[in-house]
C-alpha cells in the first residue's frame, strides 16, 4: 500500500472524490495541505480575495450542479471569514465541505496565534463538523465528509483539521474507503406507502388542490416527476423563492411564486385551496405569513427528507418523511391505477376563478417616462439572454425584481440566498457557476449595496477569466430597507443611502474589466446588447433605476397570505 | 409537559456540546441534564428532562435525532418509567436539631453520609419531587448545599433503550 502524508493524503481523498475545483485562501495553519496541492494538478485551487467568497463560489457551484462544494482555508481568520457564507449554504440546505485548517493539537486550548475553536463556532450553522484526531484517518473523514454534506437534507460540513495532522515527513497508509456507513446516519430512502397512498387517494378528490413546491425539488432533482404529477392532478403549481425554476414559468399550470413578494394568484390559491401539496418546502414564515391565519381551509401533505422540517410552523395532516423523487415517482404511479379520476367538473371551476385572479393582478408594474424600472431591467435581460442564463442574485429588491420577472424553465439556474438573506452572495456565486460552465451565460443581479460587500472578488475574475455579466440595479439607496422604512417608518430613511458611491464604470476598469454605466431608458436595451455581446469580458452594468420603485405585491405583516399590498395604494 | 428523554449518543468529543447547543440554538429548556458512558465503551446515555408543548416536544425530538451522532432516543415519558436523582445535601446539625434530622432523613429512606459536629452531610434518591419534598421537610434555613445529579430514568417491563 502507498504510504502518503497527511496533507498528500487529503489531496489525494479530493481526487479520489472526483473534485475538481476548489475555493481557497492559504494560511500558516494550511500551508503543508497547500504545499501539497501545488506537487499535483488534478485538483485546481481557485485563490479569492476573501474568504467568505471562496465558500459563496463553492456554493454557486453546487446550486448550479448539486454536487457538493469544496473550500480550503487556514485557521483562525481564514476560518472565521467562511462562517457568514457557511450560514448561508445552512439555510438553504446546499452540499459542502469547508476544510479548515488548525493550529498543531499540541497547541489546541492555548490561544495560540490564529487559533480559533472552528468546531464549536461553526456547530450552529452547518450539518455537522469532524475534526482530525490522527493523520491516517483523513481518507475516512474526508469520505465522511462528503457522504454527509451531499446525503439526506444536503448541507455544509466542516473539517478541522490541526497542522500536525499534515506534516510531510509522516507516512501513513493511504486507502480511500469505497463506502461510508454510520450507524447513527441513515436518511430515508423511500416514503412510508401507506401514507403515500393516502395522500394520493386526498389528492384526487381534492376541488381546490395546489402543489407548494420547494428548494427540495431543485436539491432532490425532481422537477420531472413534479411536472408529470402536476399535469396527471391538472393542478395549479406555485414555487418558492427557492424552489424557482423547479416547475417551469412558462407551464400554463405555473402561478409564479409564493408569499411575501409572491404573485397576487399564488397567494390567493393558498390561501382558497381545500388542499395543498407542500413536496420539499418548509412553511418558512416568509411564505405563510401569520401561521394562525393560514390556508384555513386546506388539508395539507407534506413531502419532505427531513423529519424535523414537517409539522414544524404548520402541521401536516399527512406527513410523509423521503426523498421527493422517490415519493413523487409513486404518487404518480398510484394517480395513474386509480380508478377515481381527479374531479374535472370541480378543476375547471377552481381554474376559472385562478384565472380571474391573474387576469386582475398577474404582474404587473407602473412604467415611466423618464425612470428605467428594476423590472424593464430584468424583463429585458430574460429577453436578451433567452430566457437560459444561469442567474445569481444579491439581497434586497433587485433580488425579488429578478425573481419575479425572469421566468425559469429549468432548475438549479435561479441562485440565490433565500434562508439567511445574504449580501454579498451574488458575484462569488456568480463566479463558481461560470468557472464550471464556461460557455453559459451567468448573470448576477445586485445593488450597490449588496456588491460592495464583496467587490474585490472583481479581480478574481480577472485572474481566473471569468466573464460574468453584472447588473447592478442602481438606486442609490438600500432598497429594501428603504420600501420598509416607507412602508412602517413614515418614510424615515435610518442609514438606507449611500454617500459617495464608487464611480463602478471605473472600478471595473481598474479592475481590467469593462464599465457601462446606463441611466437614460432609451439607452438600456442596445447598452445591454453591447454587454450581452462581449462573450469573453466580465462587463459591470450600472444601472440608475427609478429609485422611488417599491416591491409588490407585498404581504400585509401578521396578516394571512391573501392580504396583500398591490402597489403603494392598493390593499387586499 | 414536563419530559424525560433518553438519548444514546456516539461517545465522541463534541458530541455533548452539539445537544446542549441545539437548546439553546432552539430556544428550548433544560431542566436536568446527567451523561455517562454505557456498557458499549462507544455510546453514552444521556438524559434531559425539558419542558414545552407537544409541539415543541416533537421538535426537540426530531432535531436531536438530526445530530449525526445520535443514534437513538426515547421520549420516556411516553410510556411507563422509572426516574431516580440522587442528591447530596449539607445541613446544619446542632443541638435538638441532630435527632430531628436523623428522623426526617429516615423517613425519605436517605442516609446520612458524613457527620461533623455541626453538620451532616445527607444522601437520598428518588425522583425529583421526592427531593424537594425533603428540602421543604427540613426548612431551607437549615440547608448549606444542595448538589443533585439530574434525572436518570429507564422503561419499565421489557422495553429497552440499545442498539
Amino acid at each position: 500500500m502507498e504510504l502518503l502524508s497527511g496533507a498528500d493524503m487529503l489531496i489525494r481523498s479530493l481526487q479520489d472524490e472526483g473534485i475538481e475545483y476548489i475555493y481557497g485562501y492559504p494560511g500558516g495553519a494550511a500551508l503543508h495541505i497547500y504545499d501539497a496541492l501545488f506537487r499535483q494538478d488534478k485538483v485546481k485551487h481557485i485563490l479569492v480575495r476573501h474568504e467568505q467568497a471562496a465558500v459563496h463560489m463553492a456554493d454557486g457551484y453546487a446550486r448550479a450542479t448539486g454536487k457538493p462544494g469544496t473550500v480550503l482555508v487556514t485557521s483562525g481568520p481564514g476560518a472565521t471569514n467562511t462562517i457568514t457564507g457557511i450560514a448561508t449554504a445552512f439555510m438553504d440546505s446546499i452540499p459542502m465541505v469547508v476544510l479548515c485548517g488548525q493550529v498543531a493539537s499540541t497547541l489546541i486550548g492555548e490561544d495560540a496565534f490564529q487559533e480559533t475553536d472552528m468546531i464549536g463556532v461553526s456547530r450552529p450553522v452547518v450539518k455537522h463538523n469532524l475534526s482530525v484526531r490522527h493523520p491516517e484517518e483523513i481518507p475516512e473523514v474526508v469520505a465522511k465528509a462528503y457522504y454527509i454534506a451531499a446525503t439526506g437534507r444536503p448541507g455544509p460540513v466542516v473539517v478541522d483539521i490541526p497542522k500536525d495532522m499534515t506534516t510531510p515527513n509522516e507516512r501513513y497508509e493511504y486507502l480511500y474507503p469505497k463506502k461510508v456507513k454510520l450507524r447513527s446516519y441513515n436518511p430515508a430512502i423511500r416514503g412510508h406507502a401507506g401514507q403515500i397512498k393516502k395522500a394520493v387517494d386526498m389528492m384526487v378528490a381534492a376541488k381546490r388542490p395546489v402543489i407548494y413546491a420547494g428548494g427540495g425539488v431543485v436539491l432532490g432533482k425532481a422537477s420531472k416527476q413534479l411536472a408529470d404529477l402536476a399535469h396527471l392532478l391538472g393542478c395549479p403549481v406555485t414555487n418558492t423563492l427557492m424552489g424557482i425554476g423547479g416547475f417551469p414559468a412558462s407551464d400554463k399550470q405555473h402561478i409564479g411564486w409564493l408569499g411575501m413578494h409572491g404573485t397576487y394568484e399564488s397567494n390567493m390559491v393558498m390561501h382558497h385551496s381545500d388542499l395543498i401539496l407542500c413536496v420539499g418546502a418548509r412553511f418558512d414564515d416568509r411564505v405563510t405569513n401569520a401561521t394562525e391565519k393560514f390556508c384555513p381551509g386546506a388539508r395539507i401533505v407534506h413531502i419532505d427528507i427531513d423529519p424535523a422540517s414537517i409539522s414544524k410552523t404548520i402541521n401536516a395532516d399527512v406527513p410523509i418523511v423521503g426523498p421527493v423523487d422517490a415519493v413523487l415517482k409513486e404518487m404518480i404511479g398510484l394517480v395513474k391505477e386509480s380508478a377515481e379520476k381527479p374531479d374535472a367538473e370541480a378543476l375547471a371551476a377552481w381554474w376559472k376563478q385562478i384565472e380571474e385572479w391573474r387576469a386582475f393582478h398577474g404582474m404587473r408594474y407602473e412604467t415611466s417616462d423618464t425612470h428605467i424600472k428594476p423590472q424593464e431591467v430584468v424583463e429585458a435581460v430574460w429577453r436578451l439572454t433567452g430566457g437560459d442564463a444561469y442567474v445569481t442574485s444579491d439581497v434586497g429588491q433587485h433580488q425579488m425584481f429578478a425573481a419575479q420577472y425572469y421566468k425559469f424553465d429549468k432548475p438549479n439556474r435561479w441562485i440565490n440566498s433565500g434562508g439567511l438573506g445574504t449580501m454579498g452572495f451574488g458575484l462569488p456565486a456568480a463566479m463558481g457557476v461560470k468557472l464550471n460552465f464556461p460557455d453559459d451565460e451567468v448573470v448576477c443581479f445586485t445593488g450597490e449595496g449588496s456588491i460592495q460587500m464583496n467587490i474585490q472578488e472583481l479581480s478574481t475574475c480577472k485572474q481566473y477569466n471569468l466573464p460574468v455579466k453584472i447588473v447592478n440595479l442602481n438606486n442609490q439607496a438600500l432598497g429594501m430597507v428603504k420600501q420598509w422604512q416607507d412602508m412602517n417608518y413614515e418614510s424615515r430613511h435610518s442609514q438606507s443611502y449611500m454617500g459617495s458611491l464608487p464611480d463602478f464604470v471605473k472600478l471595473a476598469e481598474a479592475y481590467g474589466h469593462v464599465g457601462i454605466r446606463i441611466d437614460k431608458k432609451e439607452d438600456l436595451e442596445p447598452k445591454l446588447k453591447e454587454a450581452f455581446a462581449m462573450k469573453d469580458k466580465l462587463v459591470f452594468l450600472d444601472i440608475y433605476v427609478d429609485p422611488y420603485e417599491h416591491v409588490y405585491p407585498m404581504q400585509v405583516a401578521r396578516g394571512s397570505m391573501k392580504d396583500m399590498w398591490l402597489s403603494k395604494t392598493e390593499r387586499v | 409537559m414536563r419530559r424525560i428523554i433518553s438519548v444514546l449518543l456516539e461517545n465522541e468529543p463534541g458530541a455533548l456540546s452539539r445537544v446542549v447547543g441545539l437548546f439553546s440554538q432552539r430556544n428550548y429548556n433544560i431542566e436536568t441534564l446527567t451523561v455517562a458512558p454505557t456498557e458499549d465503551e462507544t455510546l453514552s446515555r444521556l438524559t434531559v428532562t425539558t419542558t414545552g408543548s407537544d409541539r415543541v416536544i416533537e421538535q426537540i425530538t426530531k432535531q436531536l435525532n438530526k445530530l449525526i451522532e445520535v443514534v437513538k432516543l426515547v421520549d420516556l415519558t411516553e410510556g411507563a418509567h422509572i426516574e431516580r436523582e440522587l442528591m447530596l445535601v449539607k445541613l446544619k446539625a446542632t443541638g435538638s436539631q441532630r435527632a430531628e434530622i436523623k428522623r426526617t432523613v429516615d423517613i425519605f429512606r436517605g442516609q446520612i453520609v458524613d457527620v461533623t459536629s455541626t453538620v451532616y452531610t445527607v444522601q437520598l434518591a428518588g425522583n425529583s419531587e421526592k427531593l424537594d419534598a425533603f428540602i421543604q421537610s427540613v426548612g431551607t434555613s437549615g440547608v448549606l448545599e444542595v448538589v443533585r445529579t439530574g434525572v436518570s430514568g429507564i422503561a419499565r417491563g421489557e422495553k429497552v433503550l440499545s442498539l
